[in-house]
Order: structure tokens, then sequence, then C-alpha cells
């Protein structure tokens, strides 16, 4: 059913609201990066929007946004992603970790990167703003061993091959044009998009991981925060 | 009703929105198969001309091709926007990857807001495009082009058509966008089993074609085309320059020659030229050699090069029907429509031709796209300058220069069809030179053995040698003709097939000749007592030797 009204996240159960999906991949342990940034880019390609610039009266103008080609060189496989070095280095960072992370924690290779998209919702002295999260992308990993070069090349293909149907999922979550925060006004701006950056606006995300250690319970290493957000207290 | 709900200008907005919308959709799946990595700049401050707030390169050719094929309509219930991707092999044969159709159905959403959510949702369809037109199988394929095939584009509005992908071809959904008067739909019908088809074999040498994108259709049943080919019919000919140029009624769509710095050969119709001047839009400048002309990329949003080979900012006037830029790191690799592209070897061809539109016949100026003014055309224009370089003088001057085929470098075939304008082949310095001088040309037929003697000539024929078994080469054996590939060389005395030939009877080895091997067996018997002692009384130096190995 097409919604055209915009619904407001409800505060008591914030998570209730907060689509969520899930996407698996099999990968050798060079993809991992590659293999992530694909994903991760494509979601951001499209959750990002030229930066606004306010005019008087509540309109606004909004920027390019510029686009390029990636190839992947572990995986058969090319993406678009957003021209922002910015972001681009944002996310390589992140993606470092995870794959750094998975690779010392002596597990079977598995874990999950997880991207947010929140909105800040400003409360009242003495409390904190609240994140609510209104979209989360799960991507699990599952790190393969290969033994030779001829299994290398078939896997080269076959995680191409699979990372295009994830981009076609990607794709098809972003045309259901489900829940999306309503546009701010320029005092608000920053509790929805993340005006950090210079050349690209993607609305307030977050990226975390997590690994699982081969109990197969999941181990929080790290959570880390990629938005110049602080707690204000 | 429909109309009532939506305000006049709502729908003036709308209707602009989805007419721009279909031109940048044509756009990114053209682009996303000239074979190369597209890269836009993001800019914080709006310039007001990026539709959708997207920076998505507009290569005039394909606006115009897109312009005509919409003829000033819309995407409308049966009446679609496709654009049909095709793979073209170098013998010819062609294959339809993929259909992209924008699509309108009935559903209407009245609750839209028009200026802004439309507005944004189909600014997010264009993303998805971006993202879909990289993960069809036909994408790979488009990168790797150049070697033994090309990747050619049509638009065409109307129907569409899905017969061609073959059988169980796959869809995918790009995404649809709800508006007041209907919902966008965009969607793509690929072949399926080219997924199985190895990209792997195309992978060899470095291309010798210029990244091709073409715009016309190879007709599925070219035998009942009205269309006339455009460039040479193999076997046809009879040393004519190019006779087409009364017959055809097609005009001009370029044939490509495969040289590292590309050319655009062109051929046009009698008829154009009697047309005023073409304007052409501030296009692609190419890198050409000889017959130099070039375009402008119009935007400087994209990073191709306007490579810069000191050619001339000239056209000739005539249509140019490029799509596509300049590959950045070959920046002579031309990027423009294509026929057959002059590869050898070149077969006999069915007609071809430029057809935006299946359902409109292709009528004397129907290809020429630039002659008639484009009236919806705001552009800015520029006339081209009859400047030209080198062998090209005005556009007469250089009908009479163009040909047909060119014969490439190692062909061992007549080449009386061919008129040769200019060396815009690979491996030209192997090529013959001209039609005259092949039978000069000592790779078409390599000189006879020279007539000096040599004392090294006397031993190679063996006539003084008792050996009768070189007389019985010679008989076994008669070279007839001998044309070895890759053996032309200017500087030393002798080629290739010359020192072939001379030193393909080397004179018997001595120890097999009969009057050595005459001793007895006898003789050999008695020799062997004193041999055997003589090694045994060395017996000691025998082992230090073999120790000295181990």
């Amino acid at each position: 059913p097409r919604r055209t009204h915009r619904r407001a996240p409800s505060r008591a159960t914030p998570a209730m609201n907060c689509r969520a999906e899930v996407l698996e991949v099999s990968v050798e342990g060079r993809q991992v990066e590659e293999a992530m940034l694909a994903v991760l880019h494509t979601v951001l390609l499209h959750r990002s929007t030229g930066k606004f610039h306010y005019k008087k009266e509540g309109t606004y103008s909004i920027g390019t946004v510029g686009t390029q080609d990636v190839d992947c060189d572990f995986i058969d496989f090319a993406y678009v992603r957003v021209s922002s070095e910015e972001l681009d280095r944002a996310l390589r960072k992140a993606v470092g970790e995870f794959k750094d992370a998975l690779r010392n924690s002596g597990s079977d290779g598995m874990g999950q990167i997880s991207l947010e998209f929140y909105q800040k919702k400003k409360s009242r002295w003495p409390f904190s703003d609240e994140c609510i999260p209104w979209e989360l992308w799960t991507i699990k990993v599952n790190v393969v061993n290969l033994a030779n070069e001829q299994e290398r090349q078939i896997c080269r293909e076959k995680v191409g091959e699979k990372l295009c149907e994830k981009i076609i999922n990607i794709v098809e979550v972003m045309n259901r044009h489900e829940y999306l925060p309503k546009m701010p006004t320029q005092s608000e701006v920053d509790n929805v998009f993340d005006t950090s950056l210079k050349d690209v606006q993607p609305y307030l995300y977050k990226i975390s991981y997590q690994i699982t250690d081969s109990l197969g319970t999941s181990v929080t290493t790290t959570m880390r925060r990629l938005i110049k957000d602080t707690l204000a207290l | 009703a429909m109309d009532t709900d939506l305000s006049s200008q709502d729908r003036k907005d709308l209707d602009k929105f989805i007419k721009f919308f279909a031109l940048k959709t044509v756009q990114v799946i053209v682009q996303a198969r000239l074979g190369e990595k597209i890269c836009t700049l993001s800019s914080s401050s709006p310039t007001g001309s990026d539709w959708f707030n997207l920076a998505i390169k507009d290569i005039p050719e394909v606006t115009h091709e897109a312009k005509k094929a919409l003829a000033g309509q819309l995407p409308a219930v049966g009446r679609s926007m496709c654009v049909e991707i095709s793979l073209k092999t170098s013998e010819g044969d062609s294959m339809e990857l993929e259909i992209w159709c924008l699509e309108m159905n009935e559903k209407c959403d009245k609750e839209i807001k028009v200026s802004y959510t439309v507005y944004n949702r189909l600014s997010l369809l264009l993303k998805s495009l971006l993202a879909i037109t990289r993960v069809t199988p036909a994408y790979r394929l488009s990168r790797k082009q150049g070697h033994e095939y090309v990747i050619l584009y049509r638009i065409y509005f109307g129907e569409v058509q899905l017969s061609g992908l073959g059988e169980g071809f796959q869809t995918v959904r790009v995404g649809t966008v709800g508006t007041p008067v209907g919902t966008i739909t965009l969607s793509c019908a690929y072949r399926i089993n080219l997924a199985f088809m190895s990209t792997r074999q195309f992978e060899r040498t470095p291309p010798i074609m210029g990244i091709i994108i073409d715009h016309f259709v190879d007709r599925p049943y070219p035998s009942s085309s009205p269309m006339h080919p455009c460039n040479y019919r193999a076997g046809e000919d009879n040393g004519a320059v190019y006779p087409s140029v009364e017959d055809s009624q097609e005009v001009c769509t370029t044939s490509f020659s495969t040289s590292p710095p590309s050319q655009c050969v062109f051929t046009v119709t009698k008829a154009h030229f009697q047309t005023p001047p073409p304007v052409v839009t501030d296009t692609l400048k190419v890198p050409v050699m000889g017959l130099a002309f070039s375009h402008q990329l119009s935007s400087s949003r994209l990073s191709y090069q306007p490579a810069a080979l000191g050619v001339g900012s000239a056209d000739m006037g005539y249509p140019v029907l490029f799509a596509g830029g300049l590959n950045a790191a070959h920046p002579h690799q031309l990027i423009g429509p294509s026929k057959e592209g002059g590869v050898p070897p070149i077969p006999s061809q069915p007609a071809h031709g430029t057809q935006a539109d299946q359902e409109r016949m292709c009528t004397p100026l129907d290809g020429v796209h630039y002659s008639a003014a484009t009236p919806s055309s705001s552009e800015d224009t520029e006339t081209v300058s009859n400047s030209s370089e080198g062998k090209c003088g005005s556009p007469h001057d250089l009908l009479e220069t163009i040909f047909i085929r060119k014969v490439g470098a190692f062909v061992n075939k007549p080449i009386n069809q061919v008129t040769m304008a200019n060396l815009d082949i690979p491996f030209a310095m192997f090529a013959p030179k001209n039609v005259e001088l092949e039978d000069n040309d000592p790779m078409v037929n390599p000189p006879d053995s020279p007539e000096t003697e040599s004392p090294l000539q006397g031993s190679l024929h063996s006539e003084g040698s008792s050996g009768s078994s070189t007389g019985n080469t010679h008989d076994d054996f008669v070279m007839i003709d001998f044309k070895p590939a890759f053996s032309k060389d200017d500087i030393l005395p002798m080629d290739l097939g010359t020192f072939y030939r001379e030193f393909q009877n080397p004179p018997q080895l001595s120890s097999l000749s009969i009057d050595i091997g005459a001793q007895s067996m006898a003789e050999d018997l008695d020799s062997l007592p004193e041999k055997l002692a003589v090694h045994e009384k060395n017996v000691k130096e025998f082992d230090a030797f073999v120790e000295t190995l181990q």
C-alpha cells in the first residue's frame, strides 16, 4: 500500500517503526572490504542528497550529487558511489576496522556490519537527545577460506553475481518509498541530515559491527559513531 | 477528471519532469554501456541546471536521439520509451542484450505532491538506475568491448518488443514513481543466456578499435528492410569508390575504422549535400587523424579528455552521429557510431542504417540528425567550420576520399575494392601501401631468392654434395609461394620469406652421408678391441670424472 503521509516515529517504541533489512554474503577474506563498501555505498547513494542551502522564507535549494564507478579488485563487480571523498573515507575506515576485527577475533570469520539511519529528537534539559532509528541495514558476513587459485577465481565470479543480487534487493527496498524523515527546516536540519560533509548530505547514519565468536554468541567489540554528534549534558 | 485535480502549473511541471526524466534515463543507460567508468562531481552550490539534483552528463547526440524518438510525446499508457542495448561482433553478428523500458500505467496517485515528492522520487529512481545498470550482464560485456564486439543502442517509442532477447529472459525492476496522471515504471528485460558467456574470451590484446556506441539497429530481417547499406558490400564492388552515394537512402552513420588513432569515416548521401550546412551542437571533440575534425564535449563535468592530437577543430559539415565521450585513458579512442567499423574480415552485410523508430520508414534524410534544425533544440549551436587539415579539404573533397573498407594488415586478398585514403588501420606499416604497389609489396609477393651466387648459396642448394637425399627433398616439396606474416622489413635487404626459401634446404650432416657410412661393418668391429683397451687404461680418469659429477 502506498503511503502518502509521513508517519512520525513513535517515541515509546522506536524500534517498531524502524525498517530493518538484512543481507548475507559469503566472501573470501580479501573480498570483505570491497563487498561491504559496495553495499554501504549503494545504500548511501540512495540516502544522500545534495547540500541544502536555505534561503529566506523557509525555502531551500539543493546541491548536486555526482556519482562515480568503482571497480573491485578482488571481485568481478563494479558499483556506483556518491562522489564524495569524505564519505568514502568514512566508510573505508569503518569497513577497515570491521575487517581487522574479523581477522583478529579468532572466530570462524562470522560477523555483521550495520548501517543505521536515525533522527535526532531534541529533548529538554536535562535529558539528552534521542536517536531514533528509522532504517537499519545489516550485512551478515561469512568469511570462507579457499584452497587454490581455481577456487578463488570461481569465488570472484560468484561473489560478483551475489553482489548483483544484493544491489537489486537494495533497490527494491528503496523503491517502496516507505518512511523518510520529513524535510527539515533550517533549524532542524542537523537532526535529520549529516551536514558535516562539504559536498553531499547523507541522512544521519551510524555504522557499527559485531563479531560472532565460534560459539555463535555475538560479542560486541566496538560501537563506533561516525557522526559528529556529542551527547550534551 | 484527472486534469481538474491537478493545477495547470502542476501539470506543466509534471510533464516537464517526466520529459527530462526520460532524457536523463537514456543518458544513464547509454553512458553505462560506453565501456568506461563514469565520474561526475558533486557540487554543493546548485547550478540550477542539474536535473533531479544529480550530476548526469548530457551527451548531445544521445539527447538528440531520445528527443527524436519521443517526437514531442511523453511516455503514456501503451506508449513506452525503450532503450535497446545490443552487441555486435566483428563478424557482423548481432544480438539484443537488454531492453530498458520506461512505461506509464494508469494507477494514479492523486494526492502526491508534484513539485516535491514526485521530483524527489524521480531523483531516487535515477539513482537506482545508476546502480542497476551496473549489475546486469551487459555491463561487464560493455566494459570489455572494442576487441571483438561493440555495444550499440537504439531508442524507440511505442510498444515494447522483447522478442529479440531470446528465451528465458529475465526482468529487473528499477522502480516506480506514482504521479497524479499515472505511475511511471522503469524496468529492464535482459537476455539470460549471456550470463554464461564468459567475458574472458574477449580479453586478449589491448583494444585496437575505439570504443563504439552506435544507435542504429540491426534489422532482424535484413532482406526485408528498405534500407540500403551505408557501407561496403564485400564482393560487389569493382574498385569503384564507394558507389552508394546515389543509392543510399540512409544517411549517415559513420563507419568506424580500427586504428589506435581512430577515425570516423563518414558516408553521406548526396541528398545531404543539398541541405543547408547542418548545425552541429556543441558535441564531442574527438581526436581524428587524417580526416581532421573534432567536436567538443559540451560539458566539463565528465572526466573525459578531449585528446589533443593536434587536429583541427573542423568538421566537414557532416552529421556526426556520436555517442559517448572519450576514454580518458586512451584519449585517442573514439566513441562514435559505427557500422561494420572496418574490421577485417568484412562479410557481406545486409542493409543497415539508422533507424530511430521501428514504426517509421527510413527516409533519405531520416538519419540526418543535424541537418534539419531541431526546433526544440535550445542548445548552443555552432556552425561547423570547414577548416581541415591534411588530406581533407572541403566536404566535397572528403567525399572522394571516403572509402568503404580498409584492408587491414596481414590480409592476403586483392584490394582492388578499396581506395586507400588514409593509413588508418592497425599495423598500418605492414599493410599494402596502395593498390598499384601491391605487386611490389614483399609481404604480398615475397621476392625471389637473390640471384647473386654466394658461397652459402652453393652449399645450400647442395649442388656439389654427393648426397642424393637433398635432391629428393627438392622433388618432394616444391614451394609455390610463400607469404609469411609479420615479415615486412625495410631495414634488411632480405626478408623473412627470402630467408626461409634460401635456408629451407640445408646441407646434410656429413655424418649422415652415405660416403662416410661406406665403411664396412667388419672394419668397425675390428677396431673395437683397440678402442676398448684404450678406454680401460683410462678407467681411473673416467671414474674420477664421474665422481665430480655427483
